[in-house]
């Protein structure tokens, strides 16, 4: 009997986690699992967007095209500053493991203003394509570009509040494992954004450029 | 607005001064009433209970809508509510009845059950499934505003584009719908979330995944449709809202935009939607059939195998609302086969429920009964199902009332009979009272005679060629009588409704006391008293197989074995932020819905406000002492 109820104890529950401080506790575990599921709510949100972009991309009612508006100098450099902004955010991950709080505040503090400096440069763009005529009432094309691109806009501006209301929030407390689950699915989150305008800048922008 | 303004105003003053609200300890006693109690709870247990209530409270509303719908097709030619408040009618009771009664209640059940048949103490996120909750409520609330303000949205709970649109119909109606919807859509995908993790990370000890109860299996499977199947809905309401509200060109097909896009949007969601309020009623049934047969359910293996395959293929299926569409032979041929796969495991479940039954000793309380009328109920809507799968007869079937007839054996005689087996099966545990067992078959007779009488003559009527959605219709023999009969039964289903609204109150008023396992039930919710205390669990139990509870009462022992030492519990603070961010929702929406657009940036603001405050919370939950738990044991 008791043999039994051994075996039953130590059938395992929860997959075994490694022995971060991030996932040291149940809240922690249930933080980052319940966020991943809600980026795949996301990942189906953005699907479904891209889909309505690919339906319309050449619904151009007269306007401007792709080929007349993108500009891939500027959509690189925007490309390339997210991604070392998820870069950073992985080494404000690394200090976080190794229990150095200045560096996760360092890094973090990076990807905010890196992610603000995204934010600037899609603002700018979009001002410039509103003066070549292309704007969200002008043509299909025009509505489903700024929802797409503008959703994503719309989550950096998150994700920036987000990091940094959690920066100001734990400036006293440091890292716990109360925060320290903060940390990580803030990272997350914003591993996510870079993976969605991975796909903008292919499916939007360079495929764009070829028609 | 205006008047809505000034009577909101009006009521908060008569409310300060019979409150005596002006002094300052008028916070202090609202926050010791119980009402403050109810809506500052976290407890998994009270949001459910608020879950189901808001339910019954939305099903009274769109019955009514029904009823008067029926009335108005008594007759040919008949002038009762006329064509513009029966389209209003309509939408409303379709969009009410999926989205404020099938899915709250059916999400309120997953709230009580779900972690007591796992042995929790809670959900994983108390916080954000009282949150979930309040997003319901507030997005409810927004879009019943509009019978009150401006006028019900008038373009089918389907509200396809371009009758959708500001070109035909006017008014604030369909933003109604577009934003009050979004709101509700937030809230789900809160409690979907929650209830994921929740069964993946809070089993207790040696609850391996094929030892979870039906019910729990069903509410996984439910859950992770909800996570895909919610997000293509909001975009769709998106779209909607840009194109309405901002002046959007998607639907706009002078601008090149394309109608179609709202409906694969639509169905994308709206079928797995079919499932999502299907399956759970389906654990539901599993439950009840399997402890008043007094026998292990069935199959279970290939019960769960049946579920989560029905919810992978609900996912290929949805342009089987689009056959007429004209998306080609070939994309018709592909869905009508995969429409056709899903009869498969659904009829796995059907037969697996009869050899439940089948040498098992029954009792047949009005649960069971309940569960019972079920089965041929939902075999008849399944039938018809298949039917209108088949590519080149949908072409006959479409928008008739065939069509009319099927959903609502699948809707009424699934979803809602399993939820009346589920109330009469899990209300002693919920509120420590039976329902009343006599007054119970005064509602099931009435209801399930008169819901046969409304719905079966409808088959007919769709093949003689009456459209749905029509608001009347010229003399013609049959048609006539079949209408006069079809409305006949809705006397049935408002007597046996009745019945049940009668049966809760002689039941909370006069019923007898429930023990902590009226129906000799199987799992581990019945292992504890009758209403739970706030911790559920004392102690996590130990499970050893399937039907734990079952196999401990069979070895000859009262009580689960305990997994731990009895330690003090750890417990989460109520909170009242969640009425804030859902608040700031509900103005945003009346903004946008009125095109206020300061009003509506201001709410999403208070809102956004309310999630950074929550952030910023320190508040921890609390313990309660080991000295307590003993106490309560000893006197339990």
């Amino acid at each position: 009997m008791s043999v039994e109820i051994e075996k039953n104890l130590k059938l395992s529950v929860a997959p075994e986690m490694p022995a971060h401080l991030e996932t040291s506790t149940l809240e922690g575990r249930n933080k980052i699992l319940g966020l991943w599921f809600f980026l795949g709510a996301e990942v189906v949100m953005f699907a479904c967007m891209f889909g309505v972009y690919l339906a319309l991309r050449n619904s151009t009612a007269g306007g401007p095209t792709t080929q007349d508006l993108y500009e891939i100098p500027l959509v690189a450099i925007m490309t390339t500053i997210l991604l070392v902004s998820s870069l950073t955010s992985v080494l404000g991950i690394h200090e976080m493991r190794k229990g150095n709080f200045r560096g996760v505040q360092l890094w973090f503090g990076v990807t905010v203003l890196l992610g603000a400096a995204f934010l600037s440069l899609e603002i700018y763009e979009f001002f410039h394509y509103v003066d070549m005529g292309h704007t969200f009432t002008s043509s299909a094309f025009g509505t489903a570009f700024y929802t797409l691109v503008g959703t994503h806009g719309a989550h950096v501006l998150f994700g920036v509040l987000w990091i940094s209301g959690l920066l100001y929030n734990t400036r006293k407390e440091g890292l716990t494992d109360f925060t320290a689950p903060k940390f990580y699915v803030a990272s997350l989150y914003w591993h996510f954004i870079d993976v969605v305008w991975v796909f903008i800048f292919t499916v939007v922008y360079l495929m764009g450029m070829v028609g | 607005m205006a008047t809505f303004l000034v009577v909101a105003v009006f009521i908060a003053f008569i409310a300060l001064i019979f409150t005596g609200g002006y002094n300052s300890d008028f916070l202090d006693r609202a926050r010791k009433t119980k009402i403050w109690d109810w809506i500052t709870t976290v407890d998994h247990k009270k949001i459910g209970i608020l879950y189901i209530a808001s339910g019954g409270l939305f099903f009274i509303f769109a019955g009514v809508e029904a009823a008067l719908m029926r009335i108005q097709l008594l007759f040919p030619n008949f002038d009762f509510i006329g064509g513009a408040t029966f389209n209003q009618l309509l939408t409303m009771h379709g969009t009410t009845m999926i989205f404020l009664v099938a899915m709250p209640v059916l999400i309120g059940f997953m709230n009580v059950v779900v972690p007591l048949q796992i042995g929790a103490r809670d959900v994983a996120f108390p916080f954000l499934n009282a949150l979930g909750f309040w997003l319901f409520f507030a997005g409810a609330l927004l879009f019943h505003c509009s019978i009150l303000f401006g006028g019900m949205p008038d373009s089918g709970w389907t509200s396809y584009v371009p009758i959708s649109l500001n070109d035909y119909s006017q008014g604030p109606g369909v933003d109604y719908y577009t934003v009050g919807l979004q709101i509700a859509g937030l809230g789900t995908i809160a409690g979907a979330v929650n209830f994921l993790v929740t069964i993946i990370n809070m089993r207790a000890p040696g609850m391996t995944l094929l030892r979870m109860p039906m019910f729990t299996w069903t509410t996984l499977v439910t859950s992770a449709l909800l996570i895909f199947a919610i997000p293509p809905l909001t975009v769709a309401l998106f779209l909607l809202m840009f194109d309405r509200l901002f002046g959007g060109n998607f639907f706009n097909v002078a601008a090149g935009g394309d109608v179609v896009i709202w409906q694969h949007l639509f169905w994308i969601f709206g079928h797995p939607e079919v499932y999502i309020v299907i399956l759970p009623a389906f654990g539901m049934i599993s439950e009840v059939i399997s402890t008043f047969s007094k026998k292990r359910l069935f199959g279970y293996t290939s019960m769960v195998f049946a579920t989560v395959l029905i919810g992978f293929v609900g996912f290929m299926v949805w342009a089987h609302h689009m056959f007429t569409v004209g998306l080609g032979p070939m994309a018709n041929s592909i869905f009508a086969v995969a429409t056709m796969t899903v009869a498969v495991p659904t009829g796995i479940k059907v037969f697996n429920w009869l050899f439940t039954m089948w040498g098992g000793r029954l009792k047949f309380t009005t649960a069971m009964i309940w569960a019972v009328a079920f089965i041929p109920t939902f075999v008849m809507g399944g039938v018809t199902g298949v039917m209108l799968g088949t590519a080149p007869a949908d072409y006959q079937f479409h928008d008739t009332y065939f069509v009319v007839a099927h959903f609502h054996y699948v809707l009424i005689g699934g979803t809602v009979f399993g939820i009346f087996a589920a109330i009469y099966y899990w209300w002693p545990k919920m509120f420590g009272r039976k329902l009343n067992e006599k007054i119970g078959k005064w509602h099931f007779w009435p209801f399930f005679i008169g819901f046969h009488l409304t719905f079966f003559p409808q088959h007919f009527l769709g093949l003689f060629g009456m459209p749905r959605r029509v608001f009347t219709y010229e003399s013609t023999p049959m048609v006539d009588m079949i209408n006069f009969i079809s409305t006949i039964g809705v006397i049935g289903m408002t007597i046996g409704s009745l019945a049940f609204f009668y049966n809760i109150y002689v039941t909370t008023r006069y019923g007898q006391l429930a023990e902590a396992d009226p129906w000799d039930g199987r799992t581990l919710e019945w292992s504890i008293p009758s209403p739970p205390p706030n911790y559920n669990f004392a102690q996590i139990p130990l499970v050893r197989g399937l039907d734990a509870f079952w196999l401990e009462k069979m070895a000859g022992k009262k009580e689960m074995i305990p997994s731990e030492p009895l330690q003090p519990i750890h417990m989460p603070s109520s909170s009242h932020i969640q009425l804030i961010i859902s608040l700031g929702f509900f103005m945003s929406g009346f903004g946008f819905v009125f095109r206020g657009f300061e009003l509506g940036a201001l709410g999403l603001a208070i809102a956004f406000f309310g999630m950074f405050m929550r952030s910023f919370d320190k508040d921890r939950g609390y313990y309660i002492p080991k000295e307590e738990l003993e106490n309560v044991e000893k006197g339990a």
